[in-house]
């Protein structure tokens, strides 16, 4: 595996709207203010950006074409401007298209921003357009439906319990309060009370899942040559992966408990950045997790550690903020999920732990960061940040 | 020009959300979608025949739905083969939050069991109902069959299964 950049690449500046339920900002309003403030971080203005690439799920709100009726809030006026739609990953799809257009020598200095604003739509409506329209509507249970099943596999495979679960939903809550940007900041949330939530559907409770946001996170990537202009401590891209799975929501044979994409994108990430032992070489991970279970058995296709081993790392305290690899200390998908930007956030977060910019969930002497996009069980992004310029 | 709503400052800086505007709107689209020339002769002999056709490819995988080309070989399907009406558990849950079903607009009476089957002869899944509600009763690995709609109300539909009724 070689890695393909003629320029190496970095992320120079970050920037995120407080998620949630936003009324008072219109879908580019919202878009625009992640812009502004990666921009205003490192002090660039529009001119400093030489090409934009925008990432939403159009479905969420209805409407198709965001880069021509947004080109203005995007500040892409006179521009390239790549929008891009690609389900749950469409956040770290981005970000890994503004990688290729600096790393392939094209630009730069380019502009990634995703965005969602789920209370303008139909979550559900949006959920039916993603199944088959001939194979899959039929018998659609909605997302949650996918999810309890693909639970009910990965409990079958690994034995992890519903309390290990709720231990995952508890660690997302609190780790967001210190997280100022975060939807479900939950200082107070215990084990009980994830078991006691309603039951959407066997074995997810209502505190297992994700919720639905508004939100927009924005990057911008910039070449070897002008990287060190912008940032003092750039986020230095070692890796990127992207790998599919076959179509249909019963193709892969264990869903949850192995899932291909995601083992496939790491293996590939992990080689390209000479990671042999991910525990021990990475400093934090930024999982894209919609449920609980799932944030488990991610853990155990990323090689955290065994294959069935996914309850111990939250049992022993593993990927707590004081653990061996911190994951999610943002609070993750679990505490905020505005779908369009919600990769992006893995990549914005990442990016700040490395660039040292992360606050009070700051992890100490971030070396090696590492973020996903998660697209319905079927695709996976990967994408692997550090403090260092990467190797030739 | 007089402002509409006095409320509303002209400075945005000074707007709150307890000023923000909400237009509604409902919109309503009807498909109809080429089904294809694998599904259209699966549903013809789901809804005429009560037989469930999956495709093959000259390695012998077996996938369900069937499709032009094998996603693990690479190679094109050309061989149809039945399977089931017996299968196997994947996976599992019952639903209680509701969801309006896609093809008729209701919403679909909670609970209700859910599942990927995978059929007997096929090395792929499909999600179809389960006629249980029981969450003790349903489980990874139990053994399931397909219970079909009587000829006169089939469709040409998956829904012309049914649900699937646990064995075990």
């Amino acid at each position: 595996m070689k890695s393909l950049d003629a320029v190496r690449t970095a992320v120079v500046a970050v920037g995120q709207t407080e998620h949630g339920r936003r009324l008072d900002a219109s879908m580019a309003e919202l878009a625009r203010e992640a812009i502004d403030r990666a921009l205003d971080s490192k002090g660039l203005t529009l001119e400093d950006i030489d090409a934009v690439v925008a990432g939403n799920m159009e479905m969420f709100e209805g409407i198709y074409l965001v880069d021509q009726l947004f080109v203005g809030a995007l500040g892409a006026l006179g521009k390239p401007l790549y929008k891009l739609n690609t389900g749950g990953t469409v956040g770290a799809s981005t970000a890994l298209a503004c990688y290729h257009l600096v790393a392939s020598g094209r630009h730069e200095r380019v502009l990634g921003v995703g965005f969602q604003k789920q209370s303008d739509g139909s979550t559900q409506a949006a959920i039916t357009t993603v199944g088959d329209p001939v194979w899959e509507r039929a018998v659609m249970a909605g997302a949650i439906g996918n999810f309890a099943s693909m639970a009910s596999t990965y409990i079958a495979e690994s034995g992890v319990t519903p309390e290990q679960a709720a231990k995952v939903a508890v660690l997302a809550r609190r780790n967001a309060c210190l997280n100022p940007y975060a939807h479900l900041r939950m200082p107070d949330i215990t084990v009980e009370e994830v078991l006691e939530s309603e039951m959407l559907a066997y074995p997810i409770h209502r505190l297992d899942m994700c919720p639905s946001s508004d939100g927009a996170a924005a990057i911008v990537m910039a070449s070897e040559d002008v990287a060190g202009e912008i940032a003092d401590q750039p986020a230095w891209v070692h890796a990127v992966a992207t790998v599919h799975d076959q179509q249909y929501m019963g193709d892969s044979p264990k869903r949850l408990a192995v899932m291909r994409s995601l083992r496939g994108a790491a293996a590939k990430a992990y080689s390209i950045a000479g990671i042999d032992y991910p525990l021990r070489q990475l400093d934090v991970a930024e999982v894209y997790e919609p449920a609980s279970y799932a944030l488990l058995a991610m853990c155990e296709n990323l090689g955290f550690c065994a294959m069935g081993d996914g309850g111990r790392l939250i049992d022993d305290g593993v990927i707590t903020m004081e653990g061996q690899l911190p994951v999610n200390p943002s609070g993750g998908v679990l505490a905020t999920n505005p779908v369009g930007a919600t990769a992006m956030i893995r990549v914005v977060e990442a990016a700040s732990q490395v660039m040292g910019l992360a606050g009070e969930h700051q992890i100490p002497d971030v070396k090696l960061a590492l973020a996903t996009g998660y697209g319905g069980n079927a695709w996976t992004d990967i994408i692997i940040l550090g403090r260092q310029r990467p190797r030739r | 020009m007089s402002d509409p709503d006095p409320r509303v400052p002209a400075d945005p800086r000074e707007f709150n959300r307890e000023q923000a505007r909400r237009i509604e709107q409902q919109v309503t689209l009807h498909y109809r979608f080429a089904a294809g020339k694998y599904a259209s002769r699966f549903f013809a002999a789901l809804r005429d025949e009560g037989k469930i056709l999956a495709s093959r490819d000259r390695q012998g995988n077996v996938m369900m739905p069937p499709r032009p080309v094998c996603g693990l070989s690479g190679l094109p399907m050309d061989e149809w083969v039945e399977v089931g009406p017996g299968g196997v558990l994947a996976g599992c849950t019952i639903v209680y939050v509701p969801f309006i079903d896609p093809m008729t607009g209701v919403q679909r009476p909670v609970p209700y069991g859910f599942g990927l089957v995978r059929l007997d002869g096929a090395d792929t899944s499909i999600y179809h109902l389960l006629d249980e509600t029981d969450p003790q009763r349903i489980g990874v690995g139990k053994r399931v069959e397909a219970v079909f709609k009587p000829v006169q109300e089939r469709t040409g539909s998956l829904a012309d299964i049914r649900h699937f009724r646990l064995l075990d």
